[in-house]
């Protein structure tokens, strides 16, 4: 086992890094602010897998590859295995993870209609900026994804899918 | 029940969540080389890991309460070692030691020869005058403030400056009394 640091650094890591791209360096401009955080997964992501593949043989396709940020690249980063693999054979991927560590202690409600309908418009703006927060997050973990995959030469678009939470599922999409 | 008494700093380290240091410190160089790129200004940057830091330390100071079992320092001497023994220990895995106290005990430095977050780390020349590190002393001075002690942080040695260990000055400005009861409006 190689060296560890205690979990609540990486999750306040990661917390304060969505925070200062989306309260203070961007905060009137989600979209730039999710762009740079992707842009952190991403080298994250191209890095780790770097690093996890050097003593590996090449892959020797897609699925392989696939097969590898399941297996080995998620036990790496959260000690369990992505739980549910899907794939139409036509270049697009779902990668499940029942319980996804890094949404795990986030109190998110995915369906607005639950819960109390607030009365002020300033509530409304203040939960709508709650909901954003789990979003930013999963553009650094789409960035991690996409950035390990380029490195083993798949260029990909990814999306996530909370739907199921504390599920979440990972879409790739393998670019022709 | 809970054991009587402050635990060691790997007692806990032991027993908390752990995960593989490599993201974390990959994690943080890619959020240093981001920001690079979004702030230009060095100093900038300087102050944004400080924040971040600060913001960390005045969350990460109740995890630390909770889980060390320290009971209140009896003075800013035993504060600089429980931070370094205890809080560096459980968080980062590694041990710090305090040196170089002045006359009136007001400040102190850190002394920290193997940190987690520089694994890998190199600065291009045209870093200069960035502080790598600053998030560290912004979590220190965030969580100290936490319990009533505002201090002053600045960075002595820096390794990746060319100098054998990080060397992180405190220096206590003033211990603020802790105001009971609390008012429940404020």
């Amino acid at each position: 086992m190689g060296r560890e640091v205690s979990e609540s650094c990486v999750d306040s890591l990661l917390t304060e890094m969505v925070s200062m791209y989306c309260n203070r360096l961007y905060a009137n401009k989600p979209e730039l602010a999710a762009s740079r955080i992707d842009a952190i997964g991403y080298q994250v992501g191209h890095q780790l897998s770097e690093r996890y593949t050097m003593e590996r043989p090449r892959f020797t396709d897609h699925l392989d590859a696939i097969k590898f940020i399941c297996k080995d690249f998620w036990s790496e980063l959260f000690k369990k295995q992505i739980d549910n693999l899907k794939t139409n054979h036509r270049g697009t991927f779902v990668l499940q993870d029942n319980r996804f560590r890094w949404l795990s202690r986030m109190s998110l409600d995915p369906s607005p209609e639950n819960g109390d309908v607030p009365q002020e418009n300033s509530e409304a703006a203040a939960e709508n900026k709650a909901a954003q927060v789990p979003n930013m997050h999963l553009h650094f973990s789409c960035g991690v994804i996409k950035g390990a995959l380029h490195n083993l030469g798949i260029a990909c678009a990814v999306s996530a899918d909370t739907s199921h939470l504390p599920a979440c599922s990972f879409v790739v999409r393998i670019k022709p | 029940m809970p054991p009587v008494g402050p635990r060691s700093g790997d007692a806990i380290f032991a027993n908390i969540e752990r995960v593989n240091a490599e993201l974390f410190t990959l994690t943080y160089g890619a959020i240093v080389r981001q920001l690079l790129t979004d702030l230009e200004e060095v100093e900038e940057v300087n102050k944004q890991l400080d924040q971040m830091g600060y913001n960390i330390g005045i969350r990460l100071i109740d995890e630390f309460l909770a889980k060390s079992n320290v009971s209140r320092c009896v003075d800013f001497k035993e504060t600089a070692e429980v931070i370094a023994k205890v809080g560096f220990k459980m968080f980062l895995g590694v041990t710090a030691s305090v040196t170089n106290w002045d006359a009136d005990g007001t400040c102190c430095s850190i002394v920290l020869e193997d940190n987690p977050l520089v694994d890998f780390v190199e600065l291009p020349d045209t870093c200069q005058g960035l502080y790598y590190c600053n998030i560290l002393s912004g979590v220190v001075r965030g969580a100290l403030e936490m319990v009533s002690m505002k201090t002053e942080i600045s960075w002595i040695r820096d390794m990746l400056r060319g100098d054998d260990a990080f060397e992180l000055q405190v220096k206590l400005l003033k211990q603020v009394p802790e105001e009971y009861p609390y008012k429940d409006d404020e």
